[in-house]
C-alpha cells in the first residue's frame, strides 16, 4: 500500500522544466530521503505534492495520488493539511509560541480552549520542544533559537494532524546538536507519519532514511533502499554524488 | 590672469552652501513651531479647550471646533481606511502587473496630486448640493475621506509589500486559503505600517481648510448629529486670523493645531520605525 | 468560494480611487465647462472679471497663479535640491534619521498656519524692507516655496539614493571629488526623479489656496512687480464660492476646471517620468 504515487510528473516555471517525468512511490510510515545537487528538482517535487507550486505560478503535468486519490480532486486546503511541509529556514509567524501552533488547527475547525491547550502541549512534546518552552508559551516565537524555531515549525505542522510530512533541508542552518534532536524526532514520529526528507547532507540521509531517491537536473536517477543505494548504486552519477565528486 | 578654484576648494564651498541652506530649512520649520507655541501656549487654559465659542470667537473657547474636527476626521478615517486598505490588499495580493493594476495605481497617484480646493468644489457640488447632505459633518467627512484615500492606499501598499513572502508560504502550506492568509497573517503583520498611513491621514484631515470650509460649513454650534454643520479648528483659525477677530484666540487655536500635528507625526514616525526595524 | 467573493469585493473596493477621480472630473467639468462656451473663449481668457455682470475673464488670475508658482519654484528648487543632496550625500545615518522626519513635518503643518506666519511676519517684513503693501507675489512665493520644499526634498532624495553605488565608486576611481561626482554623475543619473519631484511641487504650488489667500493681497489685476498684490485661480474660487450663485458659481467651477486640467497634466507627466524606469 503506497501513501503517495507519482506518475509522469513534470513541473515548469515558465519555459524552465524543473521536474522531468518523475515516477516515484512513497510507502506509508517510511522516511524517504531525496538527495541531489542544487537545481536537481528536489524542492520542486515537494512543492508539487502539496500544490504549493501554484503560488509561484508554475504548472505541472502528470498524476499524483494520495491514498489512491488524485490530489486535484482533494480540496486544496485539505490537501495541504494532510501533506505538511517544513522549510529550510524556520519561519515563525509573528505572535506567541502558542499562536504559531494554533494557527493551522484554527483554520480548519473550531476547538475548545481546553482541547487546543492539549493539542499545543501534545505537539510540542512530539516535537521535543515542550520541556524547553512549557513556561513561556505566550512569549514571542521569534525569541527562540534557530533550532528551537525549527522544532516549533515541526510542532506547528504536527498540530494539523497531517499524514505526510515533507521536510526541505530542515537542518541546513542548524548546529549538530539541534540536527540530532530533529533527526531523533523524525525517527520517533515515523510510526505515525510518512516522511519525505529533502537533504543536501548525504550522511543525514544515510542516518535516518529507509529509502533514498537521487535526483539530478530534474530527473529521478534512481531510488532504492538507503543501505543499497549508498553501498552499490546502479548509476555512475549516483556513485559520483554520494562520493562527493560533484554537487 | 585668471583665478581658478581647485576641486578641493569648490567641494568645501559647496558643502558649506548646502549645509547652510539645509540649516535654513530646518530653522524655518523650528521657527514656525516655536513662534506659534510661544504666542499660543499662554492661551491654552482648560477653559479655552472646554468652553463654547462666543461672539464669533472673540470670547470663549474652541470646544465646538475641537469636537467638529474630531468627528470629521473620525468619519473620514472610518470611510477611507477600509477602502484604502482593501485597495492596497488587492494591488499587492491579487494583481501581478497588468492593466488593472496600472489603472488603480494611476487613480491613486493622480488623486494624491489633486489640490484641496478641487476637493472642496467637488464635495460642495456632489455631497452638499447633489446628494443634498447640506453643510455637514457627513459632507465634510466624505470629502476628506476621498482626499486621504491615496495616502492610506500608498502607505498600506508599502506595508503589505514589506511582509515577508515566506509568511504567506507558511500559511498556505498549513492549509490556509488566500483570504485566511491575508486576514490572519498579512494584515496583522502589516498593521503598524497601515496605522502609520491612517494616522498621517488624520493629520491631513485635521490641517485641511479649503476642502472642509465648503463642505462642513463654519457653524459655531455644538454638533448634535452627522448632519450638523460644523467649523473645524483649521477653519476657525483661518476665520479668526483673516478677519482679525482676535489675535490671542488665533494664536491659541494655532497652538492646538500645531500640537496635534506634532503628536500625530511623532506617533506615525515611531510606528514606522518599529515596523521598519521588524522587516527591513 | 469564499476566496472568489473576497476577490470580487476587493476589486470593487480597489476601484474606489479611480472612480473618485472620475467622479471629481465629471462634476467639476459638468459644472464649469458649459460656462466657458457660454461666455465664449474670447471673453473667458480676458481681463474683465465681473461674474455677476457677464464678465468672466480669468486672464489676470491665470497670470497670477503662474507668477506665484514660478516664484515658489525659484525658492523651493534651490533649497529643496540642497536639502536632498545634503541629506543623501553628505549626511551620516543619524543625521538622515533626524532631518528626514523634520522635513516631513514641514509637509504636515496646515496651510493656514503658513498663511498666518506670512501675515504676522513675512508681510510686515516685506512692507518695511521693500515698501508696497507687503501682501504680494513675493510673500506668496516665499511661503509657497517653503510649502513645496518637502515634496521636492523627499522625491529628489529617494532618486539620489536609488543611484547605484557603483556610479559613485566609478567616479571616485577617476579621481573626482565628492562634489564633482554629485554634479557630473549623480544629478544626471537621478534627474528623472528630481524632475518628477519638481513637477509635483509645482502642482502643489498652483493648487495651494488658503496660504495664498491670506498673503497675496488678492487684487484683481496683473501685478506689475513682485511687490504688487496678486490673485490666483484658487483664491478666486475660495473667496467667492461662499456667496456665488448661477453663472457666477459656474464661472468658479470653470476656474476649477482650468486648474484641474493643469494639475492632471502635471500629474500625468510626473507619473510617466517616475514609472519609466
Amino acid at each position: 500500500m503506497y501513501k503517495l504515487r507519482i506518475r509522469q510528473l513534470s513541473l515548469y516555471y515558465d519555459s524552465l522544466q524543473a521536474l522531468k517525468e518523475i515516477d516515484l512511490d512513497v510507502e506509508s510510515n517510511e522516511i524517504l530521503a531525496v538527495i541531489g545537487p542544487a537545481n536537481s528538482g528536489k524542492s520542486s517535487l515537494l512543492r508539487a505534492l502539496n500544490r504549493l507550486y501554484e503560488i509561484d505560478y508554475a504548472r505541472i503535468t502528470g498524476k499524483i495520488l494520495l491514498d489512491e486519490e488524485d490530489i486535484f480532486n482533494i480540496p486544496i486546503n485539505d490537501l495541504r493539511r494532510r501533506i505538511g511541509i517544513i522549510f529550510a529556514t524556520p519561519v515563525v509567524l509573528p505572535g506567541s509560541i502558542y499562536k504559531n501552533i494554533a494557527y493551522g488547527p484554527r483554520l480548519h475547525r473550531r476547538l475548545k480552549k481546553k482541547r487546543m491547550d492539549e493539542l499545543v502541549c501534545d505537539t510540542l512534546k512530539s516535537a521535543n520542544l515542550w520541556d524547553e518552552v512549557q513556561d513561556r508559551l505566550d512569549d514571542s516565537a521569534s525569541r527562540l533559537s534557530g533550532g528551537q524555531q525549527q522544532r516549533l515549525c515541526i510542532a506547528r505542522t504536527l498540530a494539523m494532524q497531517p499524514e505526510v510530512i515533507m521536510m526541505d533541508e530542515p537542518c541546513s542552518g542548524l548546529d549538530p546538536i539541534s540536527t540530532a534532536k530533529i533527526e531523533a524526532t523524525m525517527l520517533e514520529l515515523k510510526k505515525d507519519y510518512t516522511f519525505i526528507l529533502v537533504t543536501n547532507n548525504t550522511k543525514q540521509a544515510a542516518r535516518v532514511s529507509d529509502r533514498t531517491a537521487f535526483f539530478y537536473l530534474g530527473e529521478l536517477i534512481e531510488v532504492d533502499k538507503t543501505q543499497k543505494l549508498f553501498t552499490s548504486p546502479v548509476d555512475s552519477r549516483t556513485d559520483d554524488y554520494i562520493r562527493g565528486r560533484f554537487g | 590672469m585668471t583665478f581658478r578654484i581647485g576641486p578641493r576648494t569648490s567641494q568645501v564651498i559647496a558643502y558649506i552652501t548646502l549645509l547652510l541652506m539645509t540649516a535654513i530649512t530646518v530653522i524655518v520649520l523650528l521657527f514656525i513651531i516655536v513662534y506659534i507655541l510661544k504666542n499660543g501656549l499662554g492661551q491654552l487654559t482648560l477653559e479655552f479647550l472646554t468652553d463654547s465659542t462666543r461672539e464669533m470667537g472673540k470670547e470663549g473657547g474652541i470646544l465646538p471646533s475641537i469636537l467638529g474636527t474630531l468627528f470629521i476626521a473620525l468619519f473620514a478615517i472610518l470611510i477611507a481606511t477600509p477602502l484604502g486598505v482593501g485597495s492596497a490588499v488587492y494591488l499587492v495580493e491579487y494583481t501581478k502587473g497588468g492593466p488593472i493594476r496600472r489603472i488603480i495605481s494611476f487613480g491613486a497617484d493622480c488623486l494624491a496630486g489633486v489640490p484641496s480646493i478641487i476637493f472642496g468644489l467637488f464635495g460642495f457640488i456632489f455631497f452638499v448640493i447633489s446628494m443634498n447632505l447640506g453643510w455637514s459633518i457627513l459632507s465634510g467627512g466624505l470629502t476628506l475621506a476621498v482626499m486621504i484615500l491615496p495616502t492610506i492606499i500608498r502607505t498600506s501598499e508599502e506595508a503589505i509589500k514589506a511582509v515577508p513572502h515566506t509568511y504567506r508560504e507558511i500559511s498556505y502550506s498549513l492549509g490556509g486559503g488566500k483570504l485566511d492568509t491575508i486576514l490572519r497573517v498579512v494584515l496583522p503583520s502589516a498593521l503598524p505600517g497601515i496605522l502609520t498611513g491612517v494616522i498621517l491621514g488624520v493629520g491631513r484631515a485635521v490641517g485641511e481648510t479649503a476642502a472642509v470650509i465648503f463642505t462642513a460649513g463654519s457653524s459655531l454650534g455644538l454638533p448634535t448629529s452627522v448632519f450638523s454643520s460644523t467649523r473645524t479648528l483649521a477653519v476657525h483659525f483661518y476665520i479668526l486670523a483673516r478677519e482679525g477677530i482676535s489675535m490671542p484666540k488665533a494664536y491659541g487655536t494655532a497652538a492646538v493645531l500645531i500640537i496635534i500635528i506634532l503628536v500625530i507625526n511623532f506617533i506615525a514616525y515611531r510606528l514606522m520605525h518599529r515596523f521598519i526595524a521588524r522587516y527591513y | 468560494m469564499k476566496d472568489k467573493i473576497a476577490e470580487k469585493l476587493l476589486l470593487f473596493i480597489a476601484l474606489s480611487a479611480i472612480l473618485s477621480l472620475l467622479l471629481i472630473t465629471f462634476f467639476i467639468f459638468q459644472q464649469g465647462i458649459p460656462l466657458i462656451f457660454k461666455a465664449g473663449l474670447g471673453n473667458f481668457f480676458a481681463l474683465k472679471w465681473a461674474p455677476t455682470r457677464g464678465g468672466f475673464g480669468i486672464l489676470s488670475m491665470i497670470v497670477g497663479s503662474l507668477m506665484v508658482t514660478i516664484g515658489a519654484l525659484a525658492v523651493g528648487i534651490p533649497f529643496g535640491l540642497a536639502g536632498a543632496i545634503f541629506l543623501a550625500e553628505f549626511s551620516s545615518k543619524t543625521i538622515q534619521k533626524t532631518l528626514k522626519p523634520i522635513i516631513e513635518l514641514l509637509a504636515g503643518i496646515p496651510s493656514v498656519v503658513y498663511g498666518f506666519i506670512g501675515i504676522v511676519i513675512l508681510v510686515p517684513f516685506i512692507r518695511e524692507t521693500f515698501g508696497g503693501p507687503g501682501f504680494s507675489v513675493l510673500a506668496a512665493s516665499v511661503i509657497l516655496g517653503i510649502m513645496i520644499l518637502p515634496t521636492i526634498v523627499s522625491i529628489s532624495y529617494d532618486a539620489l539614493l536609488a543611484v547605484p553605488n557603483t556610479y559613485r565608486e566609478g567616479s571616485y576611481a577617476l579621481g573626482a571629488t565628492k562634489w564633482q561626482t554629485i554634479v557630473m554623475v549623480l544629478l544626471h543619473a537621478a534627474r528623472s526623479g528630481i524632475v518628477a519631484g519638481i513637477i509635483l511641487g509645482m502642482g502643489r504650488a498652483i493648487g495651494e489656496t488658503m496660504a495664498v489667500i491670506m498673503i497675496a493681497g488678492n487684487a484683481l489685476k496683473i501685478p506689475g512687480s513682485i511687490l504688487d498684490s496678486v490673485r490666483t485661480l484658487t483664491s478666486t474660487i475660495a473667496l467667492e464660492l461662499g456667496y456665488a450663485a448661477g453663472d457666477h458659481r459656474a464661472a468658479l467651477f470653470a476656474c476649477g476646471s482650468i486648474l484641474f486640467l493643469i494639475i492632471i497634466v502635471l500629474n500625468i507627466i510626473a507619473i510617466r517620468i517616475t514609472s519609466r524606469k
